[in-house]
């Protein structure tokens, strides 16, 4: 079973008794409450992969933008090779 | 390697399962095998929302519809407004102005008498934005148990205004296909409060009265070929229908169809298809292509349609089916509901 | 949507399309295991984007497909309990067991009910404590860490109202039954991106090693699954065996640690079922020790025949990729969604139901996407 949506973590509630660590996760403006318990190192603001109502990823941006940046590197390449003949 | 098996098959059910309901194949197959086999008659087999008859020299429209949404109330409305908007829509789509509604009650004991009066309070208002009376009806009530709350059903009549006749017969090969909004908001707005499934996010119903808009295309003069409201099953099932009735294909460009960020984001969530998810304020047209620009602009000076979109066209092929050309560039059939479409999580 | 529009976006799906066409040279066969990418894929049209020479292949990765008949008949006899609430994922109500789905468990008067969490099913056992709620726990390794903390849950809040009916389902045991088979024509795979959020990749490691195919950890999007195809075609074309991560953004190597921590303080692996394929030693996930009073199979014992062998069906020979579901006789005739003569066509991730719906046919000779694409 695979579905699990990006969504933004707006609110955070930490509760201390053995509690799980429960927030409302944003998707384009649904909210849904959702189980922090698994991405204990995600903060407000960061994107979460959420599957049946638990974060089980936080999103890394940086590696979100890498396919972007190896399809750039293929029209440079493009680019190279059309300037050359 | 392990013995390959697979069990039987499972043997048709002879229940009837919420999925008839559901506005899918297993509903037409329903409607076909009982009511249709049972009832013949040329107005009934055109299988259009509603029956269009001659009284004298007048052509009249008449429809029928019940209403069984739980919850009674959601946000954006409640069951009234849909039991007048929904009568009222499916004469518009036979390009009838309506002229009167009956409204049938079948209450449950226990049912909380402020909660039949928001009801009532609301098909009054619904009717009058509308512009149609509700001039007759009748009250039923049933044991705790057997009625969940309330069901409405709403008879109506109206009069024919269509200079042509509206229908999937009418819908001709290079029709453009026009989509009166954005889709999805019903059922998602009847998600958001049904139990299970809930979530935060402001979706309303879209639940309106189409006749306004209706009407100004028939006044602007545009060649109408075919409208069909969106109601369960979404866009899907009604284009599927009219393919299917008309003996044609129809093609939709993914990209084209208008989905609010709300419904993709509960869509997205839910593993919902938002092309069938239920509308209850949204129609689609077949107009010949020459006339589709008008009937955008005229549509768009409504407010009911004031996001009217084209999304696709109408093909010279007999196989009757529903093509999609997604976002992406790929192409896939867009396929009739067996049952209801349910939440996923795969 | 942030981080999941852009890799739907025409221009970049198409440019990673013309890079797999440039950098193919011979045919290759590459299985995707996970439902949720099958779905994409022909959902999408994905194929359309891909040279002939690319043939995708969809394996076992249907958690509801290859749940055995017999949990199915067993969830449907539970639920037909009065004292019971059954709740379930949407995903499992249609599947028929040998007689019955669950739909028709509710169709006969059982509480059945749809439920987004796991945790929503415990809250109903909070709420309803002269009732027994059992959770329909369906999944691979994805929905494991959902169904741990339910119990775990449980047992801390002290609800002894609840259990769970677990159908768990591990994907690397699979991936090898379908290597080892003699018949297998698979050269790399494409890994269950989000299993893999969960468990790591390390695990395939000695996979790719020990029949040296590619394992390319893949995403779900248009754009993640043409990436993954590009990763694995470049791997096939030099020769390489490698275990790469398309999906990084969501992926790390060792997982998700508090997640696997969970899921092993309450379950332990074991053997399992697979309906269509038969039984895969260590594939399975079932309650530890410590957690069986939770378990439903034994808290209500159940008389379940064993389901007899058809001879039509060939969802086996489909869920091991050998075969596409067009290649079924009873493939749109007599096996339909409606009609199901096996899982893989009743379950909207299976990729007999996702070929039905999205016209991946062969009539008459010619697949029914000529028809759509003739006039474009």
């Amino acid at each position: 079973m695979c579905l699990a949506v990006p969504g933004k973590i707006v609110t955070i509630v930490e509760e201390s008794n053995l509690g799980l660590r429960r927030g409302k996760v944003d998707f384009c403006g649904i909210r849904k409450e959702v189980c922090l318990d698994y991405t204990p190192e995600a903060r407000l603001g960061d994107y979460v992969l959420v599957h049946v109502g638990f974060a089980l990823s936080t999103v890394d941006e940086q590696e979100a933008q890498r396919v972007f940046e190896a399809l750039r590197q293929l029209d440079q390449l493009d680019e190279l090779k059309e300037g050359a003949t | 390697m392990a013995i390959l098996s697979c069990p039987l098959p499972r043997p048709a059910s002879n229940r009837i399962l919420l999925a008839h309901g559901g506005g899918g194949r297993l509903t037409n197959h329903l409607i076909e095998s009982v009511f249709l086999s049972a009832f013949s008659n040329s107005a009934l087999e055109a299988q259009h929302d509603g029956a269009v008859f001659s009284a004298n020299e007048t052509r009249l429209a008449m429809t029928t519809d019940s209403y069984v949404v739980q919850p009674l109330v959601f946000p954006g409305g409640t069951i009234g407004d849909l039991a007048v908007n929904g009568t009222v829509n499916d004469l518009a789509m036979c390009g009838a102005r309506p002229l009167a509604l009956s409204a049938g009650f079948v209450l449950e004991e226990g049912l909380s008498l402020d909660t039949l009066r928001d009801i009532v309070a609301s098909m009054a208002k619904a009717a009058r934005v509308a512009k149609v009376p509700i001039v007759t009806g009748d009250t039923k009530v049933v044991d705790k148990g057997k009625g969940d709350g309330l069901f409405v059903n709403t008879a109506g009549v109206g009069l024919v205004m269509a200079p042509t006749l509206v229908g999937p017969e009418s819908v001709c090969p290079g029709d453009a296909v026009l989509v009166s909004g954005d889709l999805g908001a019903h059922g998602i707005a009847i998600l958001s409060v049904r139990n299970g499934l809930e979530f935060e996010g402001e979706v309303k119903s879209d639940t309106a009265p189409l006749w306004t808009a209706i009407e100004a295309l028939f006044d602007a003069g545009v060649e109408v070929h075919c409208l069909r409201d969106l109601t369960r099953g979404g866009l899907s099932s009604a284009l599927n229908e009219i393919a299917s009735l008309a003996r044609l294909r129809i093609t939709v460009e993914e990209a084209r169809i208008p989905v609010s960020g709300l419904v993709r984001g509960a869509c997205e969530l839910l593993g919902l298809d938002p092309l069938y998810v239920a509308n209850e304020g949204r129609f689609v047209a077949f107009v010949p292509e020459g006339h589709a620009d008008h009937a955008l602009e005229v549509l768009r000076s409504q407010t009911v349609s004031a996001s009217a979109v084209r999304v696709g066209m109408v093909h010279e092929d007999s196989c009757g089916m529903v093509t999609l050309q997604s976002r992406v560039g790929g192409h896939r059939v867009l396929d009739m509901l067996s049952g209801e479409q349910l939440p996923r999580i795969c | 949507m942030k981080f999941l529009d852009e890799y739907r976006d025409y221009s970049a799906v198409q440019r990673m399309a013309q890079a797999i066409r440039l950098g193919t040279t011979r045919p290759w066969t590459l299985m995707e295991v996970c439902g949720g990418q099958t779905h994409t894929i022909v959902k999408t049209g994905l194929q359309d984007l891909l040279p002939e020479a690319i043939t995708l292949v969809h394996g076992p990765g249907c958690p509801v497909c290859v749940t055995p008949v017999e949990m199915i008949d067993r969830a449907v006899a539970i639920a037909r309990r009065p004292e019971v609430i059954l709740c379930s994922f949407g995903d499992m109500l249609r599947v028929p067991g040998s007689t019955q789905s669950l739909f028709d468990a509710k169709a006969l008067g059982g509480d059945v009910r749809i439920v987004y969490s796991p945790l929503d099913a415990l809250q109903l056992a909070r709420s309803n404590p002269t009732r027994e709620v059992v959770f329909f726990a369906v999944g691979f390794e994805t929905t494991a860490p959902a169904n741990a903390m339910a119990i775990w849950e449980a047992e801390r809040q002290n609800v002894p109202n609840f259990s769970m009916l677990v159908s768990h389902v591990l994907v690397p045991p699979a991936m090898e039954a379908i290597l080892s088979s003699q018949d297998c024509r698979v050269q790399a795979f494409l890994a269950a991106g989000h299993v893999c959020m969960v468990m790591g990749y390390e695990e395939y490691l000695p996979i790719s090693q020990k029949y040296h195919v590619p394992i390319v950890v893949t995403g779900f999007e248009p754009l993640d699954l043409l990436e993954g195809v590009h990763m694995a075609v470049a791997q096939l074309e030099s020769g390489r065996a490698e275990v790469e991560n398309q999906y990084s953004r969501a992926v790390r190597r060792s997982g998700n640690r508090p997640a696997q921590k969970r899921i092993a303080e309450v379950f332990e692996v074991t053997r399992q079922a697979w309906r269509g394929i038969g039984e895969i030693p260590l594939s399975g996930l079932r309650l530890r020790g410590s957690y069986r009073s939770f378990d439903a199979e034994v808290r209500f014992p159940v008389d379940v025949d064993r389901a007899e062998e058809s001879c039509e069906c060939i969802a086996g020979l489909v869920l091991q990729g050998q075969r596409k579901p067009y290649d079924c006789p009873a493939f749109g005739t007599r096996c339909t969604p409606d009609t199901p003569l096996g899982a893989p066509m009743v379950s909207s991730e299976g990729a007999c139901a996702a070929y039905f719906h999205f016209g991946r046919r062969k009539e008459d000779g010619d697949s029914i996407m000529s028809i759509a694409t003739a006039s474009l």
